[in-house]
């Protein structure tokens, strides 16, 4: 009797697990499949434009990678791009991690009034500041200059103190008592006891400032408008696309492969990281 | 919960819920509004401290401390507080400097915004050109902010100056040491240790944040454009009119276009939001559920795909995505070759079908951040809620609309919100994708995949518009601060009626 039952059931079960492992399979060729197109076509010999209706190259080459650092001021842009992140990622977790810590432990009359300014300033569309800071920067000679655009991007990281926060929250006050009665000081306590506690949530941060400017367009698109030696590696590949004459002379595999060398290198990172990070996303959206 | 409510179809509860949500919707901006009277009352209270403190220090200080009302820091030095009080005077030195010299030039001029802009002087002799430069209006407004910024500073430091020195005298009197150099030095490890850690991210968000949003602000007011461009012209203040425009009420025709495209384009916005959202999140939830279904297999590597392509830079994801869509791209010749259509489907040059594309391509973006999000949360539902469901006969899908649905809503709603509201002013996707495009007349300098975000890109980086588009920033302020205050109130009031488990 109660073999039947379980074999039942298990007839069911087999037919919903091979459709979930159908499905699962379809899902990952769905978000692998255009990468690899990216990557079949970085590797493209022959000189066509977007409008080829073949997939694999008809000869393979790294004709497109030689032309990428050989012709193009692609490494200059990826200098560029490198040190800018370099640097924001460094000033940020620092900025990050004091915020957060004051936020979370200390108490002071104008904390909770912080918070909120931080929270309805978060709602204003970052473009709308924009302009001002531009001229800001046109005043202080900083336009058209990577460390303007380093000033910018870490300027506001203070906002970014959310996730931390909620981290140092979960580390027990007693400790910190406990080092107080023993004489340390707050600043002993941050540095000497809160810190080593907090790795994960550093390289969470560590890993999204760094990330962050590889993929922004907004800010350095408007803050290098028109000068090509200071672009980073967006606003120097959408200009790539957007120009209709390069394009037609097959300039989209140069595209690809330009967009190969950016990716790997965070690819990797992220690889490596991808535990803390997944730590930090799935911590941060819980805490109300 | 009443028992009627219990005894629905689930269409009628959702029915029921829906009309709830709208029922409370005055009451909640009702509350809102009634907070406000509150909150300034609040305000007016720490004013009338500062002035009652003032005038205590007024009655009850003596000539040192009175002094110090003109020459801060003077009690302080006097009563061998060296260093602080140094400091104190020190800074009102820098204070009166740069306002003389440099602060009241601009800010005597805000009114008007300048007079001359340019005079053209000709070379008798050759005959050049040239211009000599003299009023700037942007500058003028920039620095009169700032300077308004550092007279607000200053003001709260005097206000400490003359605490500061009331409190030593009252020490002296009460023969309490005070505390010397280095007493204050070390308190900003420990009281004040708050000061030492935010000082710097709070100058940051200062320069950076707020001084160019109060900056914005003021220039919706005037009718800084392409027309008036500093330094060659001046722009003036022209109190309301750009909202007036922005609305519809102006007398030009612009107006009209202008507000038809206000209209339409937030319009789309609200409806992207919305659809990118709660499509990533769903599905999202789907593929996490399916993944953590007992019995499959490798289910660190689905999950490790999925990740993997997080770690792709968006912007070479969308560009890429955005050549293979287009009309030449390469979906559309495979689809040619292969004979399944005579002509390119226009993916990215329909208006109808680019809105459903940018929405597509958006879940093909999202789904494994809201994925690996799911995925930590569902592993904490507890297994013998499904155990009891499934005894009661309940079907998956039962099971998932009462059990995993409800739950997930309420632990995720602050990510939901925050997701909103990102995207609202998703820049990225929109851009990258479509640029806004298709363009179409009826619309002012926007197609119609553009966002409120980027229209205003447009309107600045390509139109100079910068007081209209300073009004739709404003705008669009609004309007995510009153949804997600709204969504923020709901929550909370979800989270304390019913409470989950």
């Amino acid at each position: 009797m109660e073999k039947k039952k379980y074999r039942s059931k298990s007839v069911a079960e087999r037919i919903s697990l091979v459709l979930i492992y159908a499905i699962l399979i379809i899902i990952s060729l769905v978000w692998l499949i255009p990468f690899v197109l990216l990557v079949v076509f970085s590797f493209r010999g022959e000189s066509v434009g977007i409008s080829a209706d073949y997939i694999f190259p008809k000869q393979w080459s790294f004709k497109n990678y030689i032309t990428l650092f050989t012709e193009t001021q692609f490494l200059t842009w990826y200098g560029n791009t490198l040190l800018v992140s370099v640097v924001v990622t460094v000033v940020q977790t620092v900025i990050v991690l004091m915020t957060s810590y004051a936020l979370s432990r200390l108490r002071f009359k104008l904390r909770k009034p912080l918070m909120n300014i931080m929270l309805i300033l978060g709602m204003f569309p970052g473009f709308l500041s924009m302009t001002a800071v531009y001229f800001v920067l046109k005043e202080i000679n900083l336009t058209q200059n990577l460390f303007g655009l380093m000033l910018v991007y870490s300027a506001s990281s203070a906002m970014q103190y959310y996730i931390c926060k909620g981290f140092f929250d979960t580390i027990p006050k007693s400790l910190d008592e406990a080092a107080r009665i023993d004489g340390a000081s707050r600043h002993t306590v941050f540095v000497k006891i809160i810190l080593p506690l907090a790795k994960p949530i550093i390289i969470y941060t560590v890993l999204t400032a760094f990330i962050a400017p590889w993929g922004e367009y907004m800010f350095s698109s408007f803050i290098m408008l028109g000068d090509t030696d200071k672009y980073t590696v967006a606003v120097g590949m959408k200009s790539w696309l957007d120009n209709a004459m390069l394009m037609s002379q097959g300039y989209f595999a140069v595209f690809c492969a330009a967009a190969v060398v950016v990716s790997i290198p965070i690819t990797a990172l992220f690889i490596w990281l991808q535990r803390y990070y997944v730590g930090g996303v799935t911590g941060g959206s819980v805490k109300g | 919960m009443n028992l009627d409510y219990l005894k629905m179809s689930p269409p009628e509860k959702f029915w029921f819920n829906f009309k709830a949500f709208f029922r409370r919707l005055p009451s909640a901006f009702a509350a809102f509004f009634k907070a406000i009277p509150k909150k300034l009352y609040k305000i007016w209270l720490a004013f009338a401290g500062i002035f009652i403190n003032v005038g205590k220090a007024a009655k009850n200080g003596d000539w040192k401390t009175r002094t110090s009302f003109g020459i801060m820091g003077f009690g302080l030095i006097c009563r061998k507080q060296y260093l602080r009080g140094i400091l104190y005077l020190f800074f009102e030195v820098l204070f009166i400097l740069y306002l003389v010299f440099f602060g009241w030039k601009y800010l005597a001029k805000m009114g008007s915004l300048g007079e001359v802009a340019r005079v053209e002087g000709r070379d008798p002799l050759t005959g050049i050109v040239t211009y000599t430069y003299y009023d700037n209006s942007l500058l003028i407004l920039l620095y009169s902010l700032l300077t308004i910024f550092i007279i607000a500073a200053f003001v709260y430091m005097w206000y400490q100056n003359v605490k500061g020195n009331l409190l030593s005298q009252e020490f002296e009197e009460a023969r309490i040491n005070l505390p010397t150099a280095k007493d204050d030095v070390r308190s900003y490890a420990n009281e004040n240790y708050h000061k030492s850690l935010l000082a710097i991210p709070v100058l940051g968000l200062v320069v950076f944040t707020i001084l160019p949003i109060f900056f914005m602000i003021f220039i919706a007011f005037t009718n800084y454009d392409k027309a008036h461009m500093p330094p060659a012209q001046l722009f003036q203040w022209t109190g309301i009119d750009n909202f007036v425009t922005v609305l519809g009420g102006g007398i030009s025709a612009n107006s009209k276009v202008f507000a038809f495209t206000f209209r339409e384009v937030l319009l789309w916005t609200v409806i992207w939001a919305f659809f990118a959202t709660f499509t990533n999140y769903i599905l999202g939830m789907v593929v996490a559920i399916l993944i953590n279904k007992k019995g499959i297999k490798f289910k660190k590597l689905w999950r490790t795909i999925l990740v993997i392509t997080i770690a792709v830079p968006q912007f070479v994801s969308l560009m890429f995505m955005s050549q293979l869509l287009s009309d030449q791209g390469l979906i559309n010749k495979l689809f040619e070759k292969w004979g399944l259509i005579d002509q390119a489907i226009p993916f990215l040059t329909d208006g109808t079908l680019a809105k459903i594309t940018v929405i597509v391509v958006n879940i093909w973006i999202g789904i494994p951040y809201s994925m690996l999000i799911c995925t930590g949360i569902l592993m904490n539902i507890p297994a013998d809620l499904y155990e009891s469901a499934r005894m009661d006969g309940a079907s998956p899908f039962k099971a998932y609309m009462k059990i995993t649905l409800p739950y997930m809503l309420h632990v995720t709603t602050p990510y939901l919100i925050t997701q909103f509201i990102g995207n609202l002013n998703n820049f990225n996707v929109i851009f990258l994708l479509t640029g806004g495009e298709p363009s179409t007349l009826e619309m002012q300098f926007a197609g119609k995949t553009d966002l409120l975000i980027t229209w205003l890109y447009k309107l600045t980086v390509s139109e100079s518009q910068y007081g209209i588009a300073s009004v739709i920033g404003l705008f669009t302020f609004v309007i995510v601060a009153v949804l997600s205050l709204i969504l923020y109130n709901r929550s909370k009031s979800v989270k304390n009626e019913e409470e989950f488990m």
